[in-house]
Order: C-alpha cells, then sequence, then structure tokens
C-alpha cells in the first residue's frame, strides 16, 4: 500500500525516468545455468518485448525478476527521483494454475489483494466500486461476482490484467498472456496493453512467441536464448539477417529441413537406449 | 462460567439428554470445535491438503509415544510440539527436494504411525491408547472446553489477520508473490496452524476419523457455493448441524460420538453433490 502512494506523486503520463536495471543477471537451478550474464535497462513507458525459442529462459527470466527464484547479479529499480526502492510488480502468468472448482469469485479475488479485511466477512462498497472500476477498464465489469472457475480463458486474462494493473504498478510482466486465446480476445487484449504505456507510468515486459504482436505493438525487442543475443527496436532486429535465420519467423526453408532432420535425431536416440 | 452455561441449558433444552453434565459439556464442545474445524478446512480443502491434515493426524502415535517416553501423564503439550515440528519439516523437504508432496507426506504418515506403534506396543500395552484413535467427545471437561474456546479464538484471530493471504497462496503462489506475499512462510504458518489445531482435537475425534471432520463439512459446502462468504457459512452451517445430531443420535444409539458426527456430515456432503450441477 505505500508504494501506492509513491507511484501516484506522478499519476497519468509516463514520466520516462523510472528504470528498472539487469546487470549481470544469471539463473541456475541445480546444477543448470538457464541463464547467464544479461545486461538490460527497461524504461518505464516502454512495451520491451522478450522473444526466443522453447527453453531459452524467458519464463525464468520473469520469476527471477519476480523474486519466486533466485538470482545471480543484481537488479535494482530506481524511481523518478532516482532513488532505489522495490518496484510495485504486476503481473499475469501464461496460464494462471488454479483449482477451477474453488469457490471464489472475482471480487473476492480482488478483495484478497487490495485489501486486509477477511474475504470470507464479505466486501465494502468501497471495494466493489473499486474492483468494478478496474474491471471497466478492462472491459469486464459484467465479470465482477462471476466464480473465477467460470470465466473463459480470454476473460481470466482481462481479470487478471485489471488485478496486475491495481495498485498501479511500476513494472508490468506479462508472460504468453493470450496463448491459447482466439483472435478477438488476443487484439482486445493487446490494444489494451498498448493503450496502458500511454495512460500509466510503467514499463511493460511481455513474453511472447508470435512475431507479428511483437512487431506491430512493442518499441524494443529482446531476444533471449540463455543470455541477450540482440537487442533494440525492431526495425533494428527485423534487419538483422543472421538472427532472422536462425530464430525469426520468415525463413520458411529451415522448418522444412528441421522437420526432415527429426526423424533421424529420434532413431539415433533410440540407438544410444539399446 | 460453566454454571451459567449449564443454567441456559437447563432453561432452553428441557430433555432428559440434556440433564447430563456430560452431555451438556460435549454440547458446547461441539459449538466450539464445530466452527474451528469448519474455517480452517475451507483452506485446508482449497490448499489440496486433505492428505497433509491426515498426516498430522496420524503422527499424533508417535507424539503420545514420545510423552509416554518421556514419563508424561498428559502427552498433549509434547503431541502439539511434535506435530508441529512436523508440519515444518514435510514444508521443508516439499521446497527442499522438490519431490512430489504426496509421496513425502505418504512416506512420513506410514513411518510415524509405524514408530508411534513399535513404541506403545512395547510389552503389550497398547489397548490403553486405543482412546485416541476413536476418541471420546463426552469425557471432554470444562478446562478441556477452555482450551478448545482459546483455540477457536487464536483460528479466528489468524482468520482476521491473514485470511486474504492464505486465500491468494491458496489460488496460486506466483500471484500472491507478486503481490508481495511471502509465499513460504504463509504456507508454513498455515500448515502449523493446521498442526496445532488437529493435535488438540484428536483426543475428543480420534485419529482415525478427525480427517474427515475437518474435510467433509468443507467439501460439502465447495459443491453448493459461489464465493467465499458462502463457502465458509455453509460450511459452519453443515459443522453445527451434524455436530448436534451426530451427538444427540450417539446418545440415544450409544455409539462413539465423533464417528456419528463424520457419518452426518458425510450424508451432507452426499447430498450437496446431487444438488452441484445447479451451483458450479
Amino acid at each position: 500500500m505505500a508504494h501506492t502512494g509513491a507511484v501516484q506523486d506522478f499519476p497519468g503520463k509516463s514520466c520516462g525516468l523510472c528504470c528498472t536495471k539487469l546487470k549481470n543477471f544469471g539463473v541456475t537451478i541445480g546444477k543448470t545455468e538457464i541463464l547467464s550474464g544479461i545486461d538490460l535497462h527497461i524504461h518505464c513507458g516502454e512495451l520491451t518485448a522478450l522473444v526466443g525459442p522453447n527453453g531459452a529462459g524467458k519464463t525464468t527470466l520473469l520469476r527471477a525478476v519476480l523474486g519466486e527464484i533466485s538470482h545471480t547479479g543484481e537488479l535494482s529499480f530506481l524511481d523518478a527521483g532516482d532513488c532505489r526502492r522495490k518496484p510495485v510488480v504486476g503481473y499475469v502468468p501464461q496460464r494462471l494454475d488454479f483449482d477451477p472448482g474453488s469457490p471464489i469469485s472475482v471480487l473476492d479475488l480482488f478483495s484478497a489483494c487490495l485489501s486486509s479485511r477477511p474475504v470470507c466477512l464479505g466486501h465494502s462498497r468501497r471495494l466493489r466500486e473499486r474492483a468494478s472500476a478496474s474491471l471497466a477498464g478492462v472491459q469486464a465489469q459484467h465479470l465482477l461476482d462471476r466464480r473465477l472457475g467460470d470465466l473463459s480463458g480470454g476473460e481470466l486474462q482481462r481479470v487478471l490484467l485489471a488485478l496486475a494493473l491495481d495498485p498501479n504498478p511500476d513494472l508490468l510482466l506479462l508472460d504468453e498472456p493470450v496463448s491459447g486465446i482466439d483472435v478477438q480476445g488476443k487484439e482486445l487484449f493487446y490494444d489494451l496493453v498498448s493503450d496502458l504505456r500511454q495512460q500509466y507510468d510503467l514499463s511493460i515486459i511481455l513474453v511472447s512467441h508470435d512475431w507479428s504482436v511483437v512487431s506491430c505493438y512493442a518499441d524494443r525487442i529482446v531476444l533471449l536464448d540463455r543470455t541477450v543475443q540482440c537487442c533494440g527496436s525492431p526495425q533494428e532486429v527485423f534487419a538483422n539477417e543472421k538472427i532472422l535465420r536462425a530464430y525469426g519467423p520468415a525463413v520458411k526453408e529451415e522448418t522444412g529441413q528441421f522437420r526432415l532432420k527429426k526423424p533421424r535425431v529420434i532413431q539415433r536416440g533410440g540407438g544410444v537406449n539399446g | 462460567m460453566m454454571e451459567i452455561w449449564y443454567a441456559f441449558i437447563n432453561h432452553i433444552l428441557p430433555f432428559a439428554w440434556a440433564q447430563h453434565t456430560f452431555m451438556k459439556n460435549a454440547l458446547l464442545a461441539v459449538l466450539l470445535a464445530g466452527p474451528m474445524f469448519a474455517i480452517m478446512g475451507t483452506m485446508v480443502v482449497n490448499n489440496k491438503m486433505a492428505f497433509f491434515a491426515d498426516t498430522i493426524g496420524h503422527s499424533a502415535l508417535t507424539g503420545i509415544a514420545i510423552g509416554v517416553l518421556l514419563g508424561l501423564q498428559d502427552p498433549l503439550w509434547i503431541m502439539v510440539v511434535f506435530s508441529v515440528l512436523l508440519a515444518v519439516a514435510i514444508s521443508m523437504l516439499k521446497t527442499l527436494t522438490g519431490a512430489s508432496t504426496d509421496t513425502i507426506i505418504g512416506a512420513v504418515s506410514a513411518a510415524m504411525v509405524a514408530l508411534g506403534i513399535v513404541i506403545l506396543s512395547r510389552g503389550g500395552g497398547f489397548n490403553k491408547f486405543s482412546r485416541f484413535l476413536i476418541g471420546d467427545l463426552l469425557s471432554i471437561t470444562s478446562k478441556e472446553l477452555l482450551l478448545l474456546a482459546f483455540v477457536l479464538a487464536g483460528v479466528i484471530l489468524l482468520w482476521g489477520l491473514m485470511f486474504n493471504k492464505f486465500l491468494l497462496v491458496s489460488v496460486n503462489p506466483s500471484l500472491a508473490l507478486s503481490r508481495g506475499i511471502p509465499v513460504r512462510l504463509v504456507e508454513t504458518l498455515f500448515c502449523i496452524a493446521t498442526a496445532v489445531v488437529v493435535t488438540i482435537s484428536i483426543q475428543w475425534v480420534g485419529i482415525l476419523i478427525i480427517n474427515a471432520l475437518l474435510i467433509l463439512p468443507a467439501a460439502a459446502a465447495r459443491n453448493i457455493s459461489r464465493n467465499m462468504r458462502q463457502y465458509h457459512v455453509i460450511s459452519i452451517l453443515i459443522t453445527l448441524a451434524s455436530g448436534i445430531a451426530g451427538l444427540l443420535l450417539s446418545y440415544y444409539w450409544s455409539t462413539a460420538t465423533g464417528a456419528t458426527i463424520v457419518l452426518f456430515a458425510a450424508l451432507f456432503y452426499l447430498g450437496t453433490l446431487l444438488f452441484k450441477p445447479r451451483f458450479a
């Protein structure tokens, strides 16, 4: 709650001054080094897209920034006054892994996040209005009293986005937020996210596999594969042929070759086992 | 204190069964323990900790055994300390080894029951401990009722302070962490609270069925509720209803009280299961 006040000192437009810095950032789980030597500056008002192949460590990076897993190196957040503090982080997971049979309503979830009054005693009118307003921002106010398990995939992601935006975060982490959601749902979601940059003072990190989305909405693309392979504006990244050949979507022959190679790999694997 | 309660019961319940002091005590115990189990049960079910609570119940045998080895007359406090240590150990094992929770809990549960039985059956004297297996609600004393009242107050206080955190962690730990909740600490605190509640109640409800009393009302309420308030209210109503019905019928049938109560809770569960399609 204390953080909210700090953010509200400069509401509205992004100031472009606050900054999240990752310095020599790495993650090792067990004996496997998943990420190493990452240096990134993420400024507010920017949508940074994190792309890379499966297993590149994109989700791991987000989880480490969230503090869910430990990391090496330095992670710091500087606000507009150039003062270090703990950032307010909003997080929209790829798929909220929860028990769909649980008797929890959308309002319950909001109240649990925003107030300390036990949800099982019911909700204050003030909180109901606040949650309703938050949901209206993502065109989901009609979902307020629905059970969480009854929501469709797109509805749930919009609810989670509304939740991540209240209180105003400094850093919004979106982990493939619309994978498996229909085209309309996707467009609605990304238009909302894109508007956020203008409305709020926050930096957004978006993990995505969808190159069309990335090129359309991102201000900056970070290509991640164990470490930062390439970083720049969409134009810069798409101009880099080497990167495009290795990771990009456009190179069709490579996909074909990969398919041809695949059976041989499996055969070899079988041989080793035998 | 107790005199007021006895006079009150004599006044409003002029029935044959209510004339006995032990029935008045047991009724008060049901009214205290019911809400406590109902409230704890909602989160135990939400966290999918039914098996964990069962293990804590079973490992009470080892707690009793340790108490006996130390030569204590009343092993309750040793049992509580032991179960709290065990709860912390299980939640640490879970995070450290990353092994599946049900494997760890299954292993611990079996080991604790075996250890308890080995120690208690030394010299063939296990029978005098069988009261812990079945439990005896009718033997509750006014001092023990006071203890029960304190535990209930503790649970309500815990809920008042921590419920929202428990709820968020139960929905999704990553989400809870992004809201600044110390997930591991909250999880461990809940494990400890469950351990204390289960262990203190064991002598009255019995090791074999205590878990059912924790799980069934919440599971039944879950079938027919759409938000957290309904969940809690229905769960409390079901425990109170099955508690009072079980107490009365165990008196007339002369059966074990705890088991009779659990049977009623199971009926409620079956009943709500039939209505589930209308609510889900």
